[in-house]
């Protein structure tokens, strides 16, 4: 079942290439011109992210290559443990959210020193599996169509990754101790 | 509250580099911080126009309406507001499917795409539509049955067993998206309340 769910992930693409084509010439779709006049889109739309995504990445570098996140963490760090949460958890937890580079480091470190089949490496790679980057996710998709005041979306955004955190070590701890 | 966060990140680093004596880094990591972000867009032109290119096929051959014929008792679940054959409908269920399956690069040129289709039905253009906020929530939740980025690093460490994050990926990211949905309703409840 495994094997034949990610076999599916490596295929799906492959997979998709060849059938929109192919169902698209068979629906006599003009497809060269059809791929041309879409992919213009491409350039433009890339180029209306910057600004959004400029303005974020530069607040986050600040946060975290000064420190600040670092000083932040500790205050976290007797809740973790009053939880009996793994405390090599919870950068990964804590920066997902804000930056996907970020909590990989903390994650590629975990499973460097504790290997990953270990309980510690499954963990951390399933909080880091489990969700996307919040900030980046509404910087961008609001940035691409200039959105500027996006309501409650990061608020939701959030509290679900928080919901993801938990569900993580709950599940991982259910299935992988004892 | 974007707002907020972005001014809580900037000065609480500005302060933390003050009592550090060491104000350089302030400019080192904002300078930094901007050409990732400049690296991340050019990175993404090239996804961007590939996929927009590839999606506009399937557009034209009809598979996107088609796609959301066979969803659309989900669709119209989770996005009461748009027309069950807007052509908005097709792009957000390309995005869910390419999030499930771990297709990231293709799923945010998707995702993007529909959100110029769900701006086209919004009335006030800098203002997010509940339909975007929805759209949102179930991104940043991120229901994915195969975690495949992860599992590509799990074997460059030489995990004997790769894939044994599925299921609880999947598990994990159900919760998160369950939660999801039930908040952005409540929000959205909540917001049409105020402003009606």
């Amino acid at each position: 079942m495994v094997e034949w769910i990610n076999g599916l992930s490596k295929f799906m693409l492959p997979a998709i290439l060849v059938f929109i084509p192919l169902y698209a010439a068979f629906r006599k779709v003009p497809i060269y011109e059809s791929f041309i006049e879409g992919a213009k889109e491409g350039f433009p739309t890339a180029i209306s992210i910057i600004p959004h995504l400029v303005g974020m990445l530069v607040a986050v570098a600040i946060f975290r290559d000064t420190g600040a996140m670092q000083f932040y963490l500790q205050f976290f760090t007797p809740v973790v443990q009053f939880f009996h949460i793994p405390t090599e958890v919870l950068p990964i937890g804590i920066l997902r959210p804000i930056s996907g580079t970020g909590s990989l480091a903390f994650v590629e470190s975990t499973l460097q020193t504790h290997g990953p089949d270990s309980f510690l490496g499954k963990l951390a790679s399933t909080i880091q599996g489990s969700t996307d980057t919040t900030l980046y996710v509404v910087t961008v998709y609001f940035g691409a169509v200039g959105i500027k005041k996006s309501l409650y979306a990061l608020k939701v955004g959030l509290w679900a990754d928080l919901v993801g955190f938990i569900a993580s070590i709950v599940i991982c701890t259910f299935l992988f101790v004892g | 509250m974007i707002n907020y966060i972005w001014l809580f990140m900037i000065i609480s680093g500005v302060i933390a580099a003050v009592l550090q004596g060491r104000v350089d880094l302030v400019t080192v990591a904002a300078l930094n911080g901007a050409k990732d972000a400049v690296a991340v867009c050019i990175g993404l032109i090239s996804i961007l126009v590939f996929w927009l290119g590839m999606m506009r096929i399937a557009q034209d051959a009809g598979l996107l309406v088609k796609l959301s014929k066979l969803l659309r008792p989900i669709a119209s679940f989770l996005f009461p507001s748009v027309p069950p054959n807007h052509p908005a409908m097709g792009y957000i269920l390309s995005n869910m499917s390419a999030n499930l399956f771990g297709l990231g690069n293709a799923a945010t040129p998707m995702g993007i795409k529909a959100m110029e289709e769900l701006q086209k039905l919004n009335h006030q253009s800098d203002k997010a539509s509940p339909a975007m906020c929805t759209l949102l929530a179930l991104n940043t939740s991120g229901l994915t049955l195969v975690p495949a980025t992860m599992i590509g690093i799990r074997m460059e460490h030489g995990s004997l067993d790769p894939t044994s994050i599925i299921g609880p990926t999947f598990l994990a990211t159900v919760c998160a998206t369950t939660v999801a949905i039930l908040l952005d309703r409540f929000y959205r409840k909540k917001e049409m309340k105020t402003h009606f």
